[in-house]
């Protein structure tokens, strides 16, 4: 038999006996898509993980890391194309988001939450639509206010301000000094909705009702919170924060060119590793000069806004049980535990059984405030139940822009009611 | 039937030869398909029509079909007439990227043109080192948009701006300037990079049309008195009038649906104030996930670029006409 002969009749025979094209192997690759973690040890450790997730699993995991400002884009991508990664590291809320693009996980959400020692609000809001898990929440960035302690020292901020209006204060004279504070409201993932966010609710104002149906945004409430916000930016920070995505504040902050922000601990903790580089205006390791403390109270309340992180199975994807098997193993207690003690208290767990883990003993003083801060968080779209909605509010940026029109001149009323119009073209 | 023929060379008389047959006139199916013009037309366009469905086509009419639905990631959505567009209308943020494409496409193009020219003008003479200068000088335009885009970023930055720091030292500056942080200085720097990065095109392309012009005419112009400025007015711009508008053509189409340098400078922020209709349309669609009103933000670009264009065609045309 010729070679043409043989490939017609080996070939065509069999795309006929199957009946449809021929298929790539399938079940022997997961490819697993996160962000660039702030604390790179991190992904180090996930991929010294992986190889032992393959030979667990029997397939070889991939895991690829992006900028996390290109992870929604790259999710729409995927989804609609129908390819692309078969586990994508979910932010915020976003599953709600892209449900329909998403494999429903219930089994595995009710086993970690038994087996974890029950959720925080946070990972439950994020994730969990009524009874139905759309991802499985894997951990919670908590976010605190980084300073340096001797610079508050020396304007005669002794202890952490309890109020917002103290914290205005304080920052006055550091700002007198030039060593502002420095707060993104940027166009960014992280950082300029956890300061955004709470600043709202620690004011009273909120963006829905509690159906998630009626906007309640234009109040004197909120607008009180933007006269705060001008002041302060005014008075207090570095105006170029309205360009600033997450990684400025932490380079600022290093560079000693502010002298608070707010921020998960990754700031400490670059500090702590880089310690014989990143040093004070006396020469000393600045990760001795760093405490950090909770966004201060407003009028109705402290609180924050710590960013929820699940793992969602794609729809897609040919290996949905493999995935399944592959979340289960990297979310137990052996393989999270390790992930966990490297990440340091930058990552803390979806779930509470994590704040009793022995790391919290041993952790440096200034880290120990990361331990519990996921309880006093809400979820955005408060004070209506977790939502798509909720999600298209926080990627067009309109409560971080209300702020940022705010500082740049608009009148606090205006841009209350200019973005509690945006609101209600969304919430409808 | 064999055609015999009498005698030849040599040969006797009388003896008729059997010749091979000649090839019958009869032309084969095949080869009459083979020689087809029309069929020859279609097989030799066939490639470029189907790069052109499958990259220009497919994704314009896919764009169409989604901007007249209710797309959104993950859903297949209905047909909703021309309501995204209705939204997109009314959509305060739309309206400032819109008024900001029209700002950045108008200044950025007058900018590239008028110092185009002017480096056209300069590169038309004759100097040392004339070669490398006009290759060197297309090194805006050879670079990758994002890579040259994020030294000027680095160059703009809120806190560590080289250019904040040379002022300063300079004692021109006791504040930094607000790059990126302020909308009006931030749309300013935009239309900096994209000069920067479009100006090399206009000069090398009115650098190849200066060439075309006749220095004889210039002469002619010089003996009968005319300066520098009417010899530039009166002689090169009447004639390098098509080649700058052909141009002009290109560079608004590429500004106006600009995205890669808005999105590393800016993102489109501070408060949207950077933002132009690409990248707004790229924040509601494809990150934010609404498609269908993604889509329809992008197609608000058509009817303008549309009109544009027709109007400075057909001013050429009425050039060439004359």
């Amino acid at each position: 038999m010729e070679r043409r002969d043989f490939l017609k009749s080996a070939g065509i025979a069999g795309i006929l006996a199957a009946g449809r094209a021929p298929a790539f192997a399938q079940g022997s690759r997961l490819h697993v898509l996160r962000w660039v973690d702030f604390i790179p040890a991190c992904d180090v450790e996930l991929k010294r993980q992986a190889p032992e997730a393959s030979k667990a699993l029997g397939a070889e995991v991939q895991f690829e890391f992006i900028n996390a400002n290109d992870l929604q884009p790259r999710i729409t991508a995927a989804i609609q194309s129908r390819s692309g990664p078969d586990i994508i590291m979910m932010l915020h809320n976003w599953p709600h988001l892209y449900q329909s693009g998403l494999v429903d996980v219930t089994d595995l959400g009710e086993w970690q939450g038994k087996d974890q020692g029950g959720y925080y609000a946070q990972s439950e809001a994020a994730a969990r639509d009524g009874k139905r898990w759309l991802a499985l929440p894997h951990g919670i960035v908590g976010l605190q206010m980084a300073y340096r302690k001797s610079w508050f020292d020396e304007v005669g901020a002794i202890s952490w301000p309890k109020t917002l209006e103290d914290l205005r204060q304080v920052g006055m004279k550091l700002k007198k000094k030039g060593k502002p504070i420095g707060q993104t409201l940027g166009h960014t993932f992280g950082d300029a909705p956890a300061w955004s966010y709470p600043l709202m609710w620690n004011y009273g104002a909120a963006e829905v009702d509690k159906s998630g149906k009626k906007v309640v945004l234009d109040t004197k409430e909120a607008v009180e919170s933007l006269k705060f916000m001008q002041a302060f930016w005014k008075d207090a920070c570095d105006e170029g924060g309205l360009a600033w995505d997450d990684t400025n504040n932490n380079r600022a902050f290093l560079a000693g060119d502010i002298s608070c922000t707010l921020n998960g601990a990754s700031i400490y903790i670059a500090a702590k590793r880089g310690q014989d580089k990143i040093k004070d205006d006396r020469g000393e390791p600045m990760v001795r000069d760093i405490q950090h403390g909770p966004i201060p109270n407003g009028p109705a309340g402290s609180w924050g806004y710590h960013v929820a992180f699940s793992h969602a199975v794609m729809k897609y994807s040919k290996n949905e049980k493999l995935a399944k098997d592959f979340l289960k193993w990297l979310h137990g207690k052996e393989q999270f535990g390790k992930w966990f003690e490297v990440a340091e208290g930058f990552s803390v767990g979806s779930t509470k059984q994590w704040e009793k883990h022995p790391l919290w003993d041993r952790i440096d003083p200034p880290m120990k405030g990361y331990r519990t801060a996921a309880a006093a968080s809400r979820m955005i779209g408060y004070a209506g139940p977790p939502s798509a909605k909720a999600t298209e509010v926080y990627s067009k940026y309109i409560i971080v822009d209300m702020y940022a029109k705010a500082v740049q001149g608009l009148k606090a009323e205006d841009a209350v009611k200019w973005a509690a119009d945006e609101l209600k073209k969304i919430y409808g | 039937m064999k055609n015999p023929i009498a005698g030849g060379a040599g040969g006797a008389a009388g003896v008729e030869v059997a010749l091979p047959h000649p090839r019958t006139s009869r032309v084969q199916p095949r080869t009459r398909v083979l020689e087809s013009e029309r069929l020859l037309a279609a097989l030799l366009l066939a490639p470029a029509v189907l790069l052109l469905g499958t990259f220009i086509a497919y994704p314009f009419v896919m764009g169409v079909w989604l901007s007249l639905s209710s797309t959104t990631v993950g859903t297949a959505g209905t047909f909703v007439g021309l309501k995204n567009f209705e939204k997109v209308w009314n959509d305060s943020i739309f309206r400032e990227a819109f008024q900001n494409t029209a700002i950045y496409t108008g200044l950025a193009t007058l900018f590239k043109l008028s110092l185009g020219m002017w480096l056209a003008l300069l590169l038309n003479r004759h100097f040392r080192g004339k070669r490398l200068v006009r290759a060197s000088m297309l090194l805006p335009f050879i670079v990758p948009t994002v890579l040259s885009t994020y030294a000027w970023r680095w160059m703009f930055d809120p806190t560590f701006s080289v250019l904040n720091w040379t002022l300063y030292k300079l004692g021109f500056i006791a504040d930094k300037l607000p790059f990126l942080s302020d909308g009006v200085w931030g749309l300013g720097c935009a239309i900096v990079v994209n000069t920067w990065r479009g100006m090399p095109f206009f000069a090398i392309t009115l650098l190849a049309g200066l060439q075309t012009i006749n220095p004889d005419l210039h002469e002619a112009a010089s003996l009968d008195g005319a300066n520098a400025w009417e010899r530039f007015w009166y002689v090169t711009w009447p004639l390098l009038k098509p080649v700058t508008l052909v141009v002009v053509v290109f560079s608004v189409i590429q500004t106006f649906s600009d995205f890669q340098l808005i999105y590393v400078l800016t993102g489109g922020g501070p408060a949207n104030s950077t933002h132009l209709i690409a990248t707004y349309a790229y924040q509601i669609g494809v990150a934010t996930g609404l498609l269908g009103e993604g889509a329809a933000i992008s197609l608000f670009m058509l009817p303008v670029l549309f009109i544009v264009v027709w109007l400075q065609l057909r001013y050429l045309r009425r050039l060439e006409g004359a």
